[in-house]
Formats: structure tokens, C-alpha cells, sequence
């Protein structure tokens, strides 16, 4: 019994200890990436590069998936408000419900899913082919050129992805509201023109938005560079990037949503 | 502070008594090595010896536990990240499957480095890779993509993308590793002649005898972290040390036992005591 006791005791102490050290070892990491970031703006087109590997190329993704959130909010928001009679106010519910909310949280977790995995497989296979032992020891710091432009690439592209999200999800609300179910156009754009603030709302979201490209981009970036280099190593780091930075966005949003809507 | 007469030593790279330790494991227990300038040398031995690991320590990758290891007189483990890059700049290493950047043709990784560290113009470093290409055999397969190139082209690239800043020092990882025998041979010839050419040494970590054998100048057998033998080619051929008699001549008992340490083998197939 007691020996039971002692393994259960050890075996928590060991996922503690192995937890607060990988917490660390990532902390260090984005760190060196941040101090190391000369190169991605000294040599900009560097980080162009992987923007439109991060970015360009996740446009279809947010784009489609903006336009049907949007349509979806726009039947949902019209099924309500027209009981009350208020169904000019949907353009005000499609536009703070992704200014504010589904715009950057949708974004996010789709960028996670296609750019940050796309991130961790290729830099976990990097090192697993030996190319970034290769780079060190061509006196290349692989931070420097490999993981850096990557970061900047991806914090750069995410708060443009999440306003195209939430422009094209406006766009889709208008479509089945005004174009489909016939709400007045004019009232659809005022309702929203005068209710979306553009610091309270619009800034917020931004910001949103770029909180979770950090946390994505830099979740993405360590778990490729500290994948095991065998196959089963990569496949789960990328499987790690997605569950984490899903997660982590969700919580950061609960966060920052407690920080900037809440007070008075 | 340096002396000049380490620094201009007629061994590139010196060894002694390095012990190194993976935790508590120790892979190399007090190894002394000395490679002159000019030769190609070859370190060999089975897998988990303790080879790659040397390599690795030559390069400022590891750290030793204990000893010294020094590159054109300085030493190692003492210099800091900067002073390192510099060195490495100097030091050309082709891995054991190549390592190219799958994401660029076969001149852009040749090019790689030039582009890097240098500020040579353009048309400069056309003409350079293009040389180096050509010392290999490969300038017409310059726009090929990494995944359009056999295991053997693949080696010869990586080794072009080696000598791309005309290196003092050379390391090969197993550069025969599943290579087929015309490759094979190729890969042999270049290592030779490019070290001559340049004027370099180099340093061939490997476990295949028949091809090492016959470009090396001196090889280091090593066993369990130690070396256990050292000589020219010939001297290794007519080695009587049982150890290098079992791995020249690839023999399936020796020092090396054929069979993985297990229970008796009457036991594992449920036999009964034998009676009478």
C-alpha cells in the first residue's frame, strides 16, 4: 500500500518537475526568438515569404469559412430580432459578434490548424532530416533564419486573416439577411455603422488578433523545434500545436474579453 | 592567450584524453586523437561507439566531460557562440543523408552559404557554385529539385555545398551510408581528391572498411568509447586484434557476439532437462 502511495507521489512529482521544466525550456525559447529577430526585419523579404506561406496561403480557409459563419449569424440574428420586431439590427449582431468575438477566435483557431501545424511539420522534419544541424554548422543561427522570419510571418498575418474573416463574414450576414430575407439595406449598414465603435470594438479585436498570432505562431515554432526527429515525434508535435494553441486561444480570449469588456 | 606554436601545429585537430557522458552514461572514456594537416582520416567502428559523438565534440556541438579538444590550436569548448560561427565557417561537414534544404534547387544550396556570408555579387556566386558543381559532376543538375536526386547525387550536392567556402576541414557522418556501389566509389574519389585539391583535411566517420580503406591515410578503430586500434590502411588490414579482425573482414563471431545477451536457448524454446 505504502509502496503505492511512494509510486503516485513520484509519478505526479515527475509530471510536475517535467511540466514547470518544459514550461521554462519554452519560455527560453521565445525569448531567443525575440532577441534574435534582427535578421527577420533587417532582411524583410525573409519574413514576406512566410507571409504568404502563413497568410496567402490560409486565405481561401478564412475566407470561405468567414462567409458562412457570417451567413450563419445572419439567419440565427434575423430568426431572433424579427420576434421582436427588430430585424434591422441584425447588420449590429453580425458585425460585433465578429468584430468582436468570431472574427479573431475563429481566425485563430483556423490559422492553427492549417499555418501552425503546416509550421511544426516542416521544422520538425527539418530537424529530423538534420537541415538545422546543418544550418549551425554552417554558422547559421537556425533561430535567427529559420524560426524568426516564421514568427514575424505569422504575428503579421494573423490580424489581417481575422479582418478579412470578419469582413467576409459581414458581407455573408448581408447576403441572407438583406439579399435573401429582405431586411432594408439602408438600415442593415447604419444600424452598424453606428453601433461598431472602432476603439471599443474593432481595436479590441485587433489586438485580439494579434495576441493570438503570438501565442499560435510561438506554440507552433516550439513544438517543431523540439519534436523527437522520428516520424511518430513530428506527428505528435503537430497534433500538440493544434490541442495547445486551440486551447490557448480560447483561454486567452477569455482573458482578454474580461480585461476590455467588462468595465463600465 | 594562444602560443603561436599551437596555433601553428602540424595536427588541425587534436584529442586528448576527452571523456564525454550522456547523463550518466559515459560514451567516450578518455580518447586521445591527432589529425595532421593535409590527411584524410577515418574513424571507425560499430554503432553507438562513440564516432559521431567525436565528430560532434570536433565541432562544438557537445561539450566534453573532461580533456581537451582543439581545432587549429584553439580550444573548443572555450570559445563562446561567436568565435564558433567562426570557426565553423571554416569547417565544411556533409551529413549522412545529405541534409539539403528541401525547399531550394541544388545551386541555391550550393549557393547557401556564399549568399550567407559573403557579400560577392550575384554573378560571382554563379560562377563559384558552378565550380563546385562541376568538381562533383552535378553543374547540369544545377535547377534540380533536392527530391529529383538519387541518394548519390544528393551525397555529392551536400558535398558541394561542403567545400562552397573552400573549407580547412572536412567532416564526413557516414557519407556511404545506402549508397549503391557505383556511388559508392564516386563519393570515395571526391572525398580524396577534393581534400588534395583544397588543400584540407578531412575527417570520415564510418563504418564501411572496403571503401574507407582505400582513400584514408590513418584510421582510428574505436570499441565502447575507447580506441581500440590505429594505423594506415594496410597496418588495419593486417590488424591480429581480434575486434578489427571481426569488423574488416565482417566476420559473424568475435569480440562482437552474433547473439544478443538472453536467457539459454533450451529455456526459451520450453524444453525439459535432458535426462540420461
Amino acid at each position: 500500500m505504502d509502496n503505492l502511495v511512494v509510486r503516485a507521489l513520484r509519478h505526479v512529482g515527475h509530471l510536475v518537475i517535467d511540466g514547470v521544466w518544459r514550461l521554462g525550456y519554452a519560455s527560453r525559447f521565445f525569448l531567443l526568438v525575440l532577441l534574435r529577430s534582427g535578421p527577420s526585419f533587417r532582411r524583410f523579404p525573409l519574413t514576406i515569404r512566410e507571409i504568404y506561406f502563413a497568410g496567402v496561403l490560409s486565405l481561401i480557409i478564412i475566407l470561405v469559412s468567414g462567409l458562412f459563419v457570417g451567413m450563419v449569424l445572419g439567419l440565427q440574428g434575423y430568426d431572433t430580432l424579427q420576434r421582436f420586431g427588430s430585424e434591422e439590427a441584425v447588420g449590429t449582431l453580425v458585425a460585433l459578434s465578429l468584430v468582436r468575438e468570431l472574427g479573431p477566435v475563429v481566425a485563430a483557431l483556423l490559422f492553427a490548424s492549417r499555418a501552425g501545424s503546416a509550421m511544426t511539420a516542416e521544422i520538425g522534419l527539418m530537424k529530423a532530416t538534420e537541415q538545422i544541424t546543418a544550418l549551425d554548422m554552417m554558422a547559421i543561427d537556425p533561430i535567427a533564419r529559420i524560426v524568426g522570419p516564421r514568427f514575424w510571418g505569422g504575428v503579421l498575418s494573423m490580424p489581417l486573416l481575422a479582418a478579412l474573416f470578419s469582413a467576409m463574414g459581414v458581407f455573408g450576414g448581408y447576403l441572407i439577411t438583406v439579399v435573401l430575407l429582405g431586411v432594408d439595406a439602408g438600415a442593415f449598414w447604419s444600424q452598424m455603422q453606428a453601433s461598431v465603435d472602432l476603439t471599443e470594438d474593432v481595436l479590441n479585436g485587433v489586438i485580439k488578433s494579434i495576441v493570438f498570432g503570438v501565442a499560435v505562431t510561438a506554440i507552433a515554432l516550439f513544438e517543431g523545434y523540439d519534436a523527437p526527429p522520428t516520424a511518430e515525434g513530428v506527428s505528435g508535435a503537430t497534433t500538440r500545436t493544434v490541442v495547445t494553441s486551440s486551447l490557448a486561444v480560447l483561454a486567452l480570449d477569455f482573458v482578454l474579453t474580461a480585461i476590455m469588456f467588462t468595465g463600465a | 592567450m594562444e602560443s603561436v606554436e599551437s596555433v601553428v601545429t602540424q595536427n588541425l585537430v587534436e584529442i586528448e584524453d576527452v571523456e564525454f557522458r550522456y547523463d550518466v552514461n559515459p560514451v567516450l572514456k578518455g580518447i586521445n586523437m591527432r589529425f595532421p594537416r593535409g590527411k584524410v582520416m577515418a574513424i571507425m567502428g560499430l554503432s553507438g561507439c562513440g564516432k559521431t559523438t567525436t565528430l560532434r565534440l570536433i565541432a562544438g556541438q557537445l561539450r566534453p566531460t573532461r580533456g581537451s579538444v582543439r581545432v587549429a590550436g584553439r580550444r573548443v569548448p572555450d570559445l563562446d557562440q561567436g568565435e564558433l560561427y567562426a570557426l565553423r565557417r571554416r569547417i565544411g561537414m556533409l551529413f549522412q543523408f545529405g541534409a539539403l534544404f528541401t525547399d531550394m534547387s541544388v545551386f541555391d544550396n550550393v549557393a547557401f552559404q556564399l549568399r550567407e556570408h559573403t557579400d560577392l555579387p550575384e554573378t560571382v556566386v554563379r560562377d563559384l557554385v558552378m565550380m563546385k558543381l562541376n568538381a562533383v559532376g552535378l553543374r547540369g543538375a544545377h535547377a534540380l529539385m533536392p527530391a529529383e536526386l538519387s541518394g548519390g547525387m544528393a551525397r555529392r550536392v551536400a558535398l558541394a555545398r561542403a567545400i562552397a567556402l573552400d573549407p580547412m576541414l572536412i567532416m564526413y557522418d557516414e557519407p556511404f551510408a545506402g549508397l549503391d556501389p557505383i556511388s559508392l566509389g564516386v563519393i570515395g574519389n571526391l572525398i580524396r581528391r577534393l581534400n588534395d585539391a583544397l588543400g584540407a583535411t578531412s575527417i570520415v566517420v564510418t563504418h564501411d572498411v572496403q571503401e574507407s580503406l582505400k582513400i584514408v591515410d590513418h584510421v582510428y578503430f574505436m570499441s565502447e568509447g575507447v580506441v581500440v586500434a590505429q594505423g594506415s590502411a594496410d597496418q588495419i588490414k593486417a590488424a591480429r586484434e581480434d575486434y578489427v579482425r571481426q569488423f574488416v573482414h565482417g566476420e559473424m563471431d568475435g569480440p562482437v557476439p552474433f547473439h544478443y545477451a538472453g536467457p539459454p536457448y533450451r529455456r526459451d524454446l520450453r524444453l525439459g532437462p535432458v535426462h540420461g
